[in-house]
């Protein structure tokens, strides 16, 4: 421990540097690569210059290198959520701290989410203090049922949180697409086809037919989702509308398909299996919230996975702005349905990797972040027990090799009341 | 019928002129087409409980649980323990030694644990059932922000889906269903027990008082400040709040003085609640409002039985430990609006340590499902600032503690001999992520066992549906 705080006050003056030049070393906990591979018991993981040199059993340390005992702790890749609306929102009531759709907007495709994003958002610190490192960031749908471009960021305690820009399209095809488009489900689908022509059209000798739907703008974005070099997520939820989300590509093979939401996913996971489409889900759906999720069931995730498919987990509901330090809860929560006679779970490597490396794969990002195979970001997080358990807490985080704070409004407010008599002067008077 | 004893005497004769005897129940007598000043139209004299219970217990077996873990929900522990529930009471708690009758069903809790059935103070389920359409919006009355007069039983679907994904994932027993928050004065709220049935009559917790719905902060400020009606503001809240109140105390004056007084629905609930015998239940965020509100309760002479969605709650846990008012709190939502913004992780056991009476709710068909892990990680983050609780006191705030704000401390909310059998078996530690209920009994009839798919409910709805009958 001593070792610990040691390194904070080093790693604290070193801040405001972008990546550190040292190497670290933290010995003796059971490591998590995040892939998927059962925990190492007495593992190292060495990082150096903000990457990931080597974690596992029979890992050297570096001579030179700060080491930190985390002997009877977890360590682990920081986890990434695989879909959410962090750093877009301050307070989702408060509009004027809510940029996570606009409602009037003239462009649609053509938004991009980077910058909107707020690095200094409660979310994000209070989310860091929970182990969260990495989050995808997805725009909302307006008036149309192209949200925009997403981004994947950092949660790290400085201004720089993009990991990736522009790294998606987001585009509703379910109910909320239906209402996107005017009224129906299959105007969505004649939106979207219609869209992707016109961005096919951009790039023809002669130039855009007469009748456009699509600003300049919002068609020049899709010719990078036509193109198959920006990923399409779509949100759709009901069985039949992710067969013809599946059936989009006859149409436009190139496009790079990512189904988000998929609730019922597992009633045509063979066939989602195999377009090799992979599924960012939300884990514990199982109300027949909508129509579009009537057979609703916890174990959609573990059913999609056996049938093959790569699924992620991700927040698609009220809580995506503020909550993905939730993430681990729900993980831990596929892990009991193995239990359950007749459910279909996930072990529990499979849960932690539904958290961490899984998202990165699907964003196509799993040779940066998401694990930690050499070569990935440090980002790395030390638990004092199993991370997906609800007692378990963060005792420190790594993010690109920089240590961070796990300071937030909330345990500042905390520390502030843990008397909520006055003293001789009120609690605005409290020093730190 | 239960009267306060401290009742006067006179609002005693007039209660009873109100609200008819128990012991008689004499049926309401059809409109007669003679005029009303004929002696011979009879006087008529509702019944002292309309729409009542009808519900009753499931048949049980004389059962017993050997070798596990019990929390008794008051803050007790047994290990190797035993529990015997014979006609829907729980028989016995205790240890190994614990006699068991002849014939009865044993079941081998080692490696178990058995807790007492979780208790949720505020639900949905219902009036704003699944799925969430614009034709199931059945829990605002959100035409004047004054409706003491609805009640939340005559919206209640009994064929909400989510009433079994809280028995069966949630280990829910007991909940109450209140209105919304749309208006100050929601309505009432009612308790059930969490059985399927053909109506809410049915399922409704015999004796349970009902509940009055009020609502504290932004929302009632916002649907009718819209409307540029009042309240727009806080102090419009608190204003319409008081005038109301006032006209309650005059309502039961008056009745008092002439029973020929028109009755009025509305000020029939309030003065329930000013007689005793209906409980408040106030949604209410932040700690100043929470204070504004212990005060008003002083002014007109009503008692505050749980604030919910008390997220500001451990900035005044002292005031609520001296009011003898407990806080209906979540683990660790935040942030959604203003009044959710000063949220932290520690608030449930900061009001617990303050001696103040902390109950874990839900007020989301997702979050009863796992009411236990909200206060298995409250417990934990009260443990990492210094605060220990051991397990077993804190499962207080998923039992005794809400049935005590229910007012039904006495029927259930613990594992006494003499209670209702409402009894979960987890299949582990109740504060674990990997643990679910393996069996749920709500008294002593076992109404969810996991390892048998015909004790699964299905409801009406989902009945003929993709996924009908498959684990949830």
């Amino acid at each position: 421990m001593k070792r610990l705080s040691l390194l904070l006050a080093g790693i604290a003056a070193l801040a405001a540097t972008p990546a550190t030049a040292q190497t670290l070393a933290i010995t003796g906990g059971r490591v998590v690569i995040g892939d998927g591979s059962e925990p190492i018991d007495n593992g190292t993981v060495v990082i150096r210059d903000g990457r990931v040199v080597a974690a596992g059993a029979n890992v050297a340390v570096p001579p030179g290198a700060q080491v930190v005992d985390a002997r009877g702790k977890w360590v682990t890749p920081g986890v990434v959520a695989g879909f959410s609306r962090i750093g877009l929102v301050e307070v989702d009531a408060v509009d004027a701290t809510n940029d996570t759709r606009a409602n009037t907007s003239p462009f649609n495709a053509a938004i991009d989410v980077a910058p909107a994003i707020n690095p200094e958002a409660t979310a994000v610190a209070v989310s860091r203090a929970a182990g969260v490192t990495r989050a995808v960031v997805s725009p909302s749908t307006g008036r149309s049922i192209f949200g925009g471009q997403g981004a994947v960021i950092d949660l790290g305690g400085d201004m720089h949180p993009i990991t990736r820009a522009r790294l998606f399209q987001y585009v509703e095809l379910g109910e909320d697409g239906a209402g996107d488009a005017g009224g129906s489900r299959a105007s969505a689908h004649l939106v979207l086809r219609n869209a992707l022509r016109e961005a096919r059209d951009l790039g023809r000798r002669g130039g855009r037919p007469d009748d456009v739907l699509l600003t300049r703008a919002d068609a020049t974005a899709l010719v990078e989702v036509l193109a198959g070099r920006q990923l399409l997520l779509v949100h759709a939820e009901r069985a039949s509308d992710i067969l013809q989300v599946l059936a989009l590509r006859s149409e436009f093979p190139t496009l790079r398909i990512v189904l988000v939401g998929g609730t019922e996913g597992w009633r045509v996971a063979r066939e989602i299996a195999a377009a090799r489409v992979p599924v960012i889900a939300n884990a514990l759906n199982d109300l027949p919230a909508t129509f579009e999720q009537v057979s609703a069931t916890q174990s959609n995730v573990g059913r999609l996975r056996a049938a093959g498919v790569t699924v992620a987990i991700g927040m698609i509901n009220d809580d995506e702005a503020r909550q993905v330090r939730l993430s681990t809860q729900y993980a831990g929560n596929l892990v009991a349905l193995t239990h359950v006679p007749g459910a279909t779970g996930l072990s529990w490597s499979q849960a932690f990797q539904a958290i961490s490396s899984a998202p990165a794969e699907v964003l196509g990002l799993g040779g940066e972040i998401g694990s930690l195979r050499p070569g990935r970001r440090g980002d790395v997080v030390i638990w004092d027990g199993d991370p997906l358990e609800l007692a378990t807490g963060v005792e420190a985080v790594w993010i690109d090799g920089i240590r961070q704070s796990l300071e937030n409004r909330q345990t500042r407010l905390r520390d502030r009341y843990r008397r909520p008599q006055e003293g001789n002067l009120p609690h605005s008077y409290d020093p730190r | 019928m239960v009267l306060n004893r401290l009742l006067p005497a006179a609002a005693a004769v007039a209660a009873i002129l109100l609200f008819g005897c128990a012991n008689q129940q004499p049926a309401p007598k059809a409109a007669s087409a003679e005029p009303a000043a004929k002696s011979s139209v009879p006087r008529y004299v509702p019944p002292a409980d309309p729409y009542p219970s009808t519900y009753h217990p499931y048949p049980g077996v004389p059962t017993a649980i050997t070798g596990a873990t019990i929390y008794d929900g008051e803050g007790g522990r047994i290990e190797n323990g035993t529990v015997v529930m014979v006609d829907g009471r729980i028989q016995a708690v205790g240890g190994p030694d614990t006699p068991i009758p002849d014939g009865a069903v044993r079941i081998d809790g080692r490696g178990l644990w058995v807790t007492p059935g979780v208790i949720d103070v505020h639900s949905h389920l219902g009036d704003y059932p699944s799925p969430g359409v614009e034709a199931h919006q059945d829990g605002n009355e959100a035409t004047n922000p004054v409706r003491p007069e609805v009640w939340a039983e005559h919206s209640v679907w009994p064929q909400d889906p989510g009433f079994s994904r809280a028995l069966a994932n949630g280990g829910i027993t007991t909940l109450q269903i209140l209105p919304g928050s749309a208006n100050l004065f929601g309505g009432r709220g009612v308790t059930v027990r969490n059985v399927p049935g053909r109506t809410v009559q049915s399922m409704r917790f015999p004796g349970a008082p009902r509940g009055l719905k009020m609502a504290c902060g932004e929302n009632p400020k916002r649907v009718y400040g819209a409307r540029n009606t009042m309240p727009s503001t806080r102090m419009g809240n608190v204003a319409v709040m008081r005038a109301t109140w006032q006209r309650a105390v005059e309502y039961r004056e008056r009745r008092a003085r002439d029973p020929n007084t028109p009755r009025d629905f509305q000020m029939d609930t309030l003065v329930e609640v000013l007689e005793g015998r209906m409980l408040v239940h106030n949604h209410c965020y932040r700690a100043d409002e929470m204070a504004i509100m212990l005060d008003m309760a002083r002014e007109f002479g009503f008692h505050i039985a749980s604030f919910h969605h008390a997220v500001e709650a451990y900035k005044i846990a002292d005031l609520l430990r001296e009011n003898n008012t407990c806080a209906a709190m979540w683990a660790d939502w935040w942030g959604f609006k203003m009044e959710a913004y000063d949220a932290v992780n520690e608030n449930i056991p900061l009001v617990h340590q303050a001696g103040a009476c902390a109950i874990v709710h839900s007020d989301d068909a997702n979050g009863i499902q796992r009411l236990s892990q909200e206060a298995a990680k409250a417990l934990a983050d009260g443990r990492r600032m210094g605060i220990q609780i051991p397990d077993e006191v804190a499962w207080r705030w998923l039992a005794i503690n809400p049935a005590t704000a229910l007012g039904i401390a006495d029927q259930t909310g613990s594992l006494r001999a003499g209670k209702r059998a409402d009894v979960v078996l987890w299949n582990g530690n109740p504060f674990s992520v990997y643990t679910r209920p393996q069996q749920v009994w709500i008294d002593g009839a076992l109404m969810y066992d996991m390892n048998n798919p015909r004790l699964r409910p299905v409801s009406d709805f989902e009945l003929g549906q993709p996924g009908e009958g498959d684990t949830k």
